[in-house]
């Protein structure tokens, strides 16, 4: 505790640099029980920076269930609209255009099979569906979890290093509603972390 | 935390073996002797096709456990450990089906197996310049070397894994999971050809002239949704009479709606379009031959029922994470999917090749008219004798598991990745 950075704190230093308030933890229990309880306490811009997934952590934590699946879903049935659709079009379309265009699709006759075959269009119709999924979640994902983030202030501080390592921290950002610099350290000393270390923007 | 103990827990069934295996029995020999006395001491056609279709849903139902217990040894499972033992429970009845089987084989052995296999009358098979050339591989002799070969397997396959998990049971040592595990791939290489030639031989086999290189794969993907459906149902119910709920927990059920969606659903339908469109495509008479019934008279409906039913349906409905979390909605599911699984066997089986219609035919309507009229055969003969085939033979393999169930705990209690599965957890 001997470099718990409150201390050196004064009390109108300005809470404007400030990104966030870290606790650093040496244990799952620990970092388990410290997310359970800023839940409880009602704090909703904080994290967890583990070195390896904690089994159960995100519902100690409170994370919602994503809604990836539905987008998901929706980007397939695209897909699959879209297979449809090119496939009828190019097979099959003719249409004057006001009289003047002529559009005419590639009618071939393929073993005497007519234009619209539901049973060829369906391979092209899985592929689609199947990409427009894939690539949707993989997107989505990225876009959801604010990916790719070139910079983050939990990076910055050397004392955090350890998070890839053998240290568990917790993180309530100054931009909760309930963060004041003298709360959020108070509760912090609560959940007897090993250190308190302040993060800059 | 993370053991079991076979005398708590609801671990042993008890009086729930002998009731299970009581109403498996009275409606399993009710059914195959009410298929008999309906037909008048046997011998028809339809009811020799009607017992072969209750023979091969029942095998069918075994043959995905089966795979399923070997497919855990073979990756190492720790997820699946507790619901390992049901499903070597239902792999169990191998071990006496083979005696339902014994009556196809007199049929074959003495002579009177054309009216089930045409391949068993020889100057039908001489008559025909396609068929007299498969005759080496189509005669009584071969035919029933290999069904002895593929019954052999089964029963050897089931026996041993059950009884080295029932001995690990006894005396917790590991060396039987190292056991198992080194059999798995060899035991899963046999299953995957027995399983795929049993296909070929019982049902593929009923129309002779036609082959399918992909009849095996379907064939495995129809024994996978009859398992998945019935291990589910299964382990609801153990749970709702109280049994087993440390054992079985919400993942389980979970992950094996999961396996239903994948194998029962979404793989059966790849399969079976993947075959049915090669077919279309080339459009070769020897090849479209076996869809040209399904596609006539009520077999048309049969055929969407399955497309709509067996697919898109269940599709939509396993598709959430909600209904596989809610054992009983996955229950209900898959009771659906047992009851299409044994559409999907009727279908596979039931219909018949119009070869002379198709021979003379000059066009599609013609079929259809000739199929409407009743001047043209396509097999639609529903009959009561089909549905006590299949419920007789069914509950001959609830009597079976229950028996099976009630002799021992219905979930491992000292295999080494036993905590594994108590922990496991989905995300």
């Amino acid at each position: 505790m001997s470099d718990t950075t409150g201390k050196t704190m004064t009390q109108d230093s300005p809470e404007a640099g400030l990104w966030g308030l870290a606790a650093q933890f040496d244990s799952t229990a620990g970092i388990y029980a410290a997310a359970t309880k800023t839940r409880e306490a009602g704090y909703e811009w904080f994290d967890c920076h583990v070195p390896f997934p904690v089994h159960g952590l995100d519902k100690a934590m409170g994370v919602k269930h994503t809604i990836l699946p539905v987008l998901v879903f929706f980007a397939g049935l695209t897909g699959l609209c879209v297979a449809i659709f090119l496939q009828v079009f190019t097979n099959s379309l003719q249409v004057n255009l006001w009289a003047l265009v002529e559009v005419v699709g590639y009618q071939f006759d393929v073993s005497g099979k007519p234009l619209i075959s539901t049973p060829a269009f369906v391979p092209v119709a899985f592929e689609l569906t199947v990409l427009f999924s894939a690539v949707s979640c993989v997107g989505l994902m990225l876009f959801l979890n604010k990916l790719p983030c070139l910079y983050h202030p939990i990076l910055k501080s050397p004392k955090m290093k350890r998070i890839t390592d053998d240290r568990f921290v917790l993180v309530i950002e100054s931009k909760d509603p309930k963060f004041t610099r003298a709360t959020a350290e108070k509760f912090m000393q609560s959940l007897n972390p090993e250190r308190i270390v302040e993060l800059e923007h | 935390m993370m053991t079991l103990d076979s005398s708590k827990d609801g671990l042993r069934i008890g009086s729930l073996g002998t009731t299970g295996m009581a109403i498996g029995g009275i409606i399993g020999l009710g059914g195959i002797a009410a298929t008999i006395g309906l037909d008048g001491m046997g011998g028809s056609a339809i009811f020799w096709k009607s017992y072969l279709l209750g023979f091969m849903a029942a095998v069918a139902i075994c043959l995905g456990a089966l795979f399923f217990v070997m497919l855990q040894h073979i990756t190492k499972a720790g997820w699946s450990v507790t619901v390992r033992r049901p499903a070597e429970a239902i792999a169990g009845n191998l071990q006496w089906l083979w005696i339902l089987f014994l009556p196809i084989l007199v049929l074959v052995w003495t002579g009177k197996g054309a009216v089930l296999f045409e391949w068993c009358d020889t100057s039908y098979m001489h008559a025909d310049h396609v068929l007299e050339g498969k005759m080496g591989y189509l005669n009584a002799t071969f035919w029933s070397i290999r069904a002895i070969v593929y019954l052999a397997v089964w029963a050897l396959l089931a026996r041993f894994y059950r009884s080295q998990s029932l001995a690990q049971d006894r005396d917790g040592d590991y060396r039987r999971t190292l056991r198992m595990q080194w059999w798995a791939p060899i035991g899963i290489i046999l299953y995957g050809f027995t399983q795929t030639f049993a296909s070929i031989d019982w049902i593929m086999a009923l129309q002779p002239k036609w082959f399918s290189t992909m009849f095996g794969v379907y064939w495995f993907t129809v024994s996978c949704t009859g398992f998945f459906a019935s291990i589910i149902i299964l382990i609801v119910l153990l749970r709702a009479l109280g049994h087993g709920k440390d054992a079985f927990t919400r993942e389980h059920i979970h992950d094996l709606g999961k396996l239903l969606f994948a194998f029962g659903v979404v793989f059966w339908a790849y399969i079976g379009y993947s075959q049915y469109m090669l077919i279309w495509y080339a459009n070769i008479p020897i090849e479209t031959e076996w869809f040209a019934p399904r596609q006539l008279g009520n077999w048309t409906f049969v055929s969407w029922l399955l497309i709509l039913g067996h697919f898109a349906l269940p599709f939509l409905l396993l598709l959430s994470r909600w209904p596989k979390r809610w054992p009983g909605m996955l229950m209900l599911i898959a009771l659906w999917m047992l009851a299409m699984f044994v559409v999907d066997v009727y279908w596979l089986i039931m219909p018949m090749v119009p070869e002379a219609a198709l021979a003379t035919a000059t066009s599609w309507e013609q079929l259809q008219s000739g199929v409407a009229d009743g001047t043209i055969d396509i097999g639609w003969h529903p009959s009561i004798l089909n549905l006590t085939a299949v419920i007789g033979s069914i509950g001959l393999v609830v009597c079976g598991t229950f028996f099976a169930l009630g002799r021992a705990s219905i979930a491992p209690t000292n295999d080494p990745r036993l905590a594994e599965a108590m922990a496991h957890e989905l995300f």
